[in-house]
């Protein structure tokens, strides 16, 4: 039997099992987080059914309430009854629903815990209609009469139609006042801020002479004429935006009369088809994805985030490759291989295990605080007090993180340099060519596969870094990208959204924990997603650089 | 550099048209005093050659150990000389050394000269990469960049600063007429050149070392890695670039000394025992160590 035992433990087998275990196992894990996130994200954004029920507990009076059951859980019955509940006797446990009964503008609050068993007559009328609105949360009812000018125009049956029709119109005007606010108004500031910012300098350098003091002066009154126009029009679209409105019930009987400025999108959840509710769904994401944030980014999309960080880690790499590669030529081909260049490799290597937090700190202290006052002392002197680089923005973001990413760059592209094969390199030098030209022609695309590696494991580290940008650029808002049409177009000293701050600042930040949670999840997914991709394209690059230059000793 | 440039491209496109012909000049010598490798069996004598390459009480240590012990030895214009001897006598040590490829080694120290037309290539002052272009190397293992095959017959141009289309296109059907390579690559000249075969991949190396047309060319144990088919085509093709070259080959193969080869050196220990032609290194030796090595008594 022993004998059996040792000589099965010398087949190795057992060691394959081990082995087979740990990657099951990790395997597992990487599915089992990915579907979880997944599941709870993604449910989000399906239109839930409104159930319509009389909420009774015992010895009360029953109510009607409405709303989409959105988590269940079971509670134990005497925390219930701490709670001070009438908990029936004789009870372990007891179910819960969290009812998102939205209409926060009547009732306080959008969610509610009820208690599953206190339920009755459960229905999920038809004719229930669900409001996606720009203020106050969902609102749940029924749809009574539309105004327009606050003169009744349709009431009864005829009114979803007509709402409809309503609705596409006021949405349409949206998008006209979106567009003038955002491009057209955001260009004439820009052009007026860099018109007085013109006006200064001339002022501080004393070189304002009146003709030219003169010619901003014209050019300012061009600008302000245009701006006039863009208002009057503005004023215009405002008043044919907010010439409807709508009044409409809670399943309680309180009325609200709602402008349609103010609805973002409106549905029956109850009567929609499942078609119709795989529509809704795709256009849920699509908004999610393609759309600004709302109401203190528990509503809308991320857009800004995704662009940010994508943003970010673009100029990140762009920054952080030429200094990796640069240094790590240095240390290998031209440097003595001595003390100090050891030295410097184990600092390099001991970089890369300082908490990202204290380069958060040292970008603040260094580049904001200092390079980035000294900068603004320089260049943008016509700006100040107002800081243009001495402040939080994406260029210091992006180069903390660079800092914080060089050791993996320099350590992956030394790996790479040290393995090309000395035969090539000598076989370059033996036709005449210099060092440097060999190191040019030859030994660096040969090492582009493995400089291809350290960026992708840059990225992968840049893009979920959260704790030093909160120093050093990322804020909660910035619906303005940071890439635009107006001149420089590239803002470098904007602050910027991103993807991990937009988890932290949802998940803790929010003042609706309960509408938050799910887009915690539905963020991070994203997350994930965008770094996959931005992983899989740098992969997809190394590995055709890799064919190209395959090693020769394979 | 564009000066430079320029400066080498009005010799090599002259150097060219008579290059180009070199081929076909070599068969065409009369028939009766070659053996079957077109090999001249005329007596040859050391004194009679003009020289390239003359190496002068050349020591060469790497770190405290000493690797050539005053080797002294004329290298002749236009020849084939082999350097044979067991493992480790410093064959390929004297061959590197004569590009200064040993340059790259750390802790290696030269004594003595190399003359490369009455100039010492140890000199202060001497423009390395300038040597390595006049004395080209073809090493043991085939190492082709991974590069087109194009590319790596135009490499050595292209660092000269050569890039017009026509020139680089001349001389790359030149050099690889000439490495008897042009007929099987002529179609597939922008492919990989790591895509070739072993002997392919040799011939390619020597095809981008002439391309650059230098004085000499060092063979380090050339057809080592080949096939006997590739290492015959390898000794045709030594045979056919002596009218043009001065080749210094390291071969750890006796027979193929004997057969490629104008003049032998024979080297123990890093130093150089015996120096002659060929065929009366290995018919009449004249040192015991020489022939003792000849007739496999060690080696």
């Amino acid at each position: 039997m022993n004998n059996k035992i040792s000589n099965w433990y010398k087949t190795g087998s057992p060691w394959v099992w081990l082995n087979a275990g740990a990657v099951a196992i990790s395997v597992i894990l990487v599915v089992g987080l990915l579907s979880l996130i997944a599941i709870r994200g993604l449910g989000h954004f399906w239109p839930g059914q409104i159930l319509v029920a009389d909420y009774a507990p015992p010895n009360q009076e029953s109510r009607l309430i409405a709303g989409e059951i959105s988590d269940t859980e079971s509670v134990s019955a005497s925390r219930l009854e701490a709670a001070g509940l009438p908990v029936p006797k004789g009870m372990e446990t007891l179910t819960r629903d969290l009812l998102k009964v939205g209409n926060r503008d009547v009732s306080g609050s959008d969610f509610a815990w009820v208690i599953d068993l206190w339920l009755e007559n459960r229905r999920y009328p038809e004719n229930i209609v669900a409001l996606e609105r720009r203020e106050w949360g969902n609102f749940y009812g029924y749809l009574t009469s539309i105004k327009q000018n606050g003169n009744i125009v349709t009431e009864g049956d005829a009114v979803w139609p007509e709402f409809q029709k309503r609705l596409d119109r006021a949405l349409s005007i949206y998008d006209e006042i979106y567009a003038i606010e955002k491009h057209e108004i955001g260009s004439v500031n820009s052009r007026l801020e860099r018109l007085r910012l013109e006006q200064r300098g001339l002022e501080l350098n004393e070189t304002a002479t009146p003709q030219a003091l003169a010619d901003i002066e014209a050019q300012r009154k061009v600008y302000q004429a245009e701006y006039k126009v863009m208002e009057a029009k503005l004023g215009d679209l405002y008043v044919a935006f907010n010439r409807d409105s709508l009044v409409a019930t809670t399943v309680d009987g309180i009325e609200i009369e709602q402008s349609f400025g103010k609805i973002v999108r409106a549905y029956k959840p109850n009567a929609m088809t499942l078609p119709q509710k795989m529509l809704f769904y795709l256009d849920k994401v699509a908004e999610f994805i393609t759309d600004d944030p709302r109401e203190a980014n528990t509503e809308g999309g991320v857009f800004p985030a995704i662009f940010g960080t994508v943003m970010m880690v673009i100029l990140m790499s762009i920054i952080v490759t030429p200094f990796g590669v640069i240094a790590a030529v240095y240390l290998r081909e031209y440097a003595n291989q001595g003390w100090l260049t050891r030295t410097i490799r184990v600092a390099v290597n001991n970089l890369a295990g300082v908490p990202s937090i204290v380069y958060g700190v040292f970008g603040l202290g260094f580049f904001i605080y200092f390079a980035g006052s000294q900068i603004d002392q320089v260049f943008f002197q016509e700006a100040l007090p107002a800081p243009t680089f001495g402040t939080p923005g994406l260029l210091w973001a992006s180069i903390t993180l660079a800092l914080l990413t060089l050791p993996v760059v320099i350590v992956a592209t030394e790996e790479g340099l040290s393995r090309i094969p000395s035969s090539v390199r000598e076989g370059s030098l033996a036709l005449g060519a210099t060092k440097a030209e060999t190191l040019w022609r030859v030994v660096l695309p040969m090492a582009s596969p493995a400089m291809m590696t350290g960026l992708i494991l840059a990225v992968a580290r840049a893009a979920g870094e959260v704790a030093p940008l909160m120093l050093v650029g990322v804020v909660k808002l910035a619906p303005s990208l940071p890439l635009d049409g107006n001149y420089p177009f590239l803002h470098l000293d904007q602050k910027f959204m991103h993807l991990g701050f937009h988890i932290y600042d949802v998940g803790f930040q929010s003042p609706n924990v309960e509408a938050a949670r799910p887009l915690v999840y539905a963020t991070a997914l994203l997350l994930v997603v965008v770094i996959a991709v931005l992983n899989l394209s740098a992969v997809a690059i190394r590995n055709h650089l890799r064919e190209k230059y395959k090693s020769l000793e394979a | 550099m564009l000066d430079e440039a320029l400066d080498l491209n009005t010799p090599t496109r002259t150097e060219n048209e008579q290059r180009r012909a070199a081929p076909e000049e070599t068969s065409s010598t009369p028939a009766f005093n070659l053996d079957s490798l077109g090999r001249s069996r005329r007596k040859l004598s050391l004194e009679q050659e003009e020289s390239c390459l003359d190496v002068r009480n050349l020591n060469l240590f790497y770190s405290e150990k000493q690797a050539l012990h005053d080797i002294s030895l004329m290298i002749p214009k236009r020849r084939v000389t082999a350097f044979i001897g067991p493992s480790g006598c410093g064959k390929s040590t004297l061959l590197r050394s004569m590009n200064r490829m040993n340059d790259l080694v750390e802790g290696c120290r030269v004594e003595g000269e190399i003359q490369l037309d009455d100039q010492n290539i140890y000199q202060k002052g001497v423009n390395v990469a300038d040597l390595r272009r006049r004395i080209g190397m073809v090493f043991q293992k085939p190492n082709p960049f991974p590069k087109s095959i194009y590319e790596n017959v135009a490499y050595g141009l292209r660092i000269q600063g050569i890039n017009k289309k026509r020139v680089l296109d001349e001389v790359v059907e030149w050099a690889l007429r000439s490495a008897a390579l042009w007929d099987e690559v002529k179609d597939r000249l922008h492919e990989s050149a790591l895509g070739m075969s072993g002997g392919q991949q040799q011939r390619l190396v020597i095809a981008r070392t002439i391309a650059v047309e230098p004085e000499v060319l060092l063979l380090d144990e050339p057809a080592s890695a080949l096939d006997p088919i590739s290492t015959l085509k390898i000794e045709e093709l030594i045979n056919k670039l002596k009218s043009k070259f001065t080749i210094v080959i390291v071969t750890h193969n006796m027979q193929q000394a004997a057969r490629v080869s104008d003049y032998t050196a024979f080297m123990y220990m890093g130093k150089l025992i015996e120096f002659g032609d060929t065929d009366t290194l290995f018919t009449n030796p004249q040192q015991k160590q020489t022939e003792d090595y000849i007739t496999g008594r060690y080696g």
